[in-house]
């Protein structure tokens, strides 16, 4: 049984904005489950309702518009930031592991924030992105020195060797200084792990606008990236500025990271995960990854979010701990796919 | 008036300089290749002129105007780079790759049109990949490979084409149908080429032009008949070796005197 000369696999993939409006609705789905899933069960028609014909007498769109809906665009929001930022530093680094969590840049944004709020009792919340920016800033620098004094230099698998230990590190210091504070115990979750629960809507003002802001110019520096991710000489042949554009794409990855961060604490495996599963669908033109991982990024956490509440009821797991139970074995998955 | 040329250029570090005054007229329309010992220069001579790298001293001339003195993207549209072995994001098809030849032809406001599709597929089909214009650059054979990398050059649509090793860790047969691709992009399309390349009979066999370096300088440049002689090899590369002219092609090659032979004459 011989197939004569079986021509290797053309893949055909999805190379446009043609999906764009699939993913859109599975995202508008999610959401109102999302809305609708919860302590008290919501039927979707009542969650329909509460937007198109809003009733503040009604109790239950009281509860989607004052308690679910907060919920449910912090995890669009924080979900599209952490998959976008994963997919720009995997281009850039031309690394397939870089991901703000696994580089240490979430780490280093919740450390920033623990150590400004546990230890300096800091309680304006304005302050909060600017210290998660400035920690996520540090983190990236001492994940990159460290690498750089790695003989052989900052190749894909010291940063991502220095990235864990910085991480691993930065946790470790976490958890000690909430467990030497009993009051602040409660907040272990958030800081340690990432949670969507219990979120303060006033940080989505501060940090909101900025983040789409970042959305925005992600992808639409994302053809750049793809050039970018072929080498620096050969960016430069094609005309590429490699030295601002890797400045611009910085910028873009610790506002996204950073505001995810006090959003919703350091999420880990959705940066990591979802670039490479969009990849699957899309090829490897950042011209597509980025704008689809931002989308699928946002579905995923949604998605997550809703496993992480209804779960075990009554109570909740956090969430960052379901985005590494499913991310994990996922990316193994993938692992094993690639090299097949 | 030669479209690239260098003017008295240094480059390197003050107390390590790698080049020291090189001028260099690139002619147009022509195989211009440029050969040398290893760390003599070659490459940073190329990024130079390529405006990858900046001269100390000295200009690099693209039509007359100084190249560091233009933007990197005007510079894109007048001149494409193909540096020493480039990697392709893992996955990114034939077609796609190719398809980042036209960056400098886009921006913001002017998105993909009709002309980057038939300047990438008239690169295509120039390149010889048609065949495997939808897989993925990974799975291909490394002659294969080159071709896309070139190609991608091509849809750049540059009369300038500049190719640092591109024949390097391939075989023999693809080497030579590759410099044949150079060749006939010089004298069929008009383009002008400066190569970087290491084997030695394949430059005398390809340059219209050569041009060989030491030490950081241009020591010889000329025709091939001219300067590629047993002499200038030994003061060049110190190799002891036989210039023969191959009655087939009429072309020159370099036939190297191993120590083995020496010692077989020093016998007798």
């Amino acid at each position: 049984m011989t197939v004569a000369a079986a021509p290797s696999p053309v893949r055909h993939t999805a190379r446009s904005w043609s999906s764009v409006p699939i993913l859109l609705a599975v995202l508008v789905g999610l959401f109102l489950l999302h809305i609708a899933v919860g302590a008290k069960s919501l039927p979707l028609g009542t969650v329909v309702d509460a937007f198109f014909a809003f009733n503040s007498k009604n109790f239950d769109h009281v509860i989607v518009f004052n308690l679910r809906l907060p919920r449910a665009v912090i995890a669009i929001v924080v979900g599209a930031s952490l998959a976008l930022a994963g997919a720009l530093m995997q281009g850039v680094t031309r690394n397939p592991l870089a991901d703000p969590a696994l580089l240490g840049l979430t780490s280093g944004a919740a450390f920033a924030v623990v150590i400004a709020t546990s230890v300096y009792g800091l309680a304006t919340m304005a302050l909060l992105p600017w210290i998660a920016m400035a920690g996520a800033l540090g983190a990236a620098a001492i994940v990159y020195i460290i690498a750089r004094l790695v003989p052989g230099g900052a190749t894909p698998l010291s940063m991502t060797l220095a990235g864990a230990s910085v991480s691993a590190f930065l946790g470790a210091v976490i958890s000690a200084i909430h467990l030497l504070n009993q009051e602040t115990f409660e907040n272990l979750r958030v800081w340690l792990t990432g949670s969507l629960a219990g979120r303060d809507v006033t940080m989505l003002y501060y940090v909101g606008p900025p983040m789409l802001a970042a959305l925005l110019a992600g992808i639409l520096l994302a053809p750049r990236v793809t050039v970018l991710a072929m080498g620096d000489d050969v960016a430069q042949g094609l005309g590429v500025r490699t030295g601002p554009l890797k400045a611009q794409l910085l910028a873009v990855v610790v506002v996204l990271t950073a505001g995810a961060v006090a959003l919703a604490g350091p999420l880990g495996f959705i940066g990591l995960v979802i670039p490479h599963v969009v990849r699957l669908y899309v090829g490897s033109d950042y011209r597509w990854i980025v704008p689809y991982a931002a989308l699928a990024g946002a579905a995923y956490l949604l998605g997550v979010d809703i496993i992480a509440r209804v779960a075990i009821p009554p109570r909740e797991i956090s969430t960052g701990i379901i985005t590494a139970m499913i991310g994990a074995p996922l990316f193994v998955h993938l692992v094993r796919r690639r090299t097949r | 008036m030669s479209r690239l040329e260098a003017v008295g250029i240094d480059a390197g570090y003050a107390d390590a300089p790698i080049l020291d005054a090189v001028d260099l007229l690139v002619p147009d329309g022509k195989v211009t290749v440029l050969v040398g010992p290893n760390g003599c220069g070659k490459s940073t001579l190329l990024k130079t002129l390529a405006r990858i790298l900046s001269p100390c001293r000295g200009q690099v001339l693209l039509e007359g105007k100084d190249i560091h003195a233009l933007n990197t993207r005007a510079v894109a549209a007048k001149l494409g780079l193909l540096p020493q072995g480039p990697v392709a994001p893992e996955g990114l098809t034939v077609r796609e790759l190719v398809s980042q030849g036209r960056y400098p032809h886009q921006s913001l406001l002017r998105q993909w049109t009709r002309a980057d599709e038939e300047a990438v597929e008239s690169a295509i089909e120039t390149a010889g990949i048609t065949q495997f214009a939808d897989r993925s650059v990974d799975t291909l054979s490394g002659g294969q490979r080159q071709r896309c990398w070139v190609a991608m050059v091509l849809a750049q649509e540059t009369r300038l084409i500049l190719l640092d090793e591109p024949t390097t860790f391939l075989d023999l047969k693809v080497q030579v149908d590759l410099m044949d691709l150079f060749a006939s992009l010089a004298h069929d399309r008009g383009h002008t080429l400066l190569i970087v390349l290491h084997e030695l009979s394949l430059a005398a066999a390809y340059a219209d032009y050569l041009v060989m370096m030491k030490d950081g300088k241009i020591v010889s440049a000329g025709e091939p008949d001219d300067i590629f002689t047993a002499e200038r090899l030994k003061h060049v590369f110190d190799l002891d070796a036989s210039v023969l002219r191959d009655p087939v092609s009429g072309r020159l090659v370099c036939v190297p005197v191993g120590a083995r032979r020496r010692i077989v004459e020093a016998a007798q």
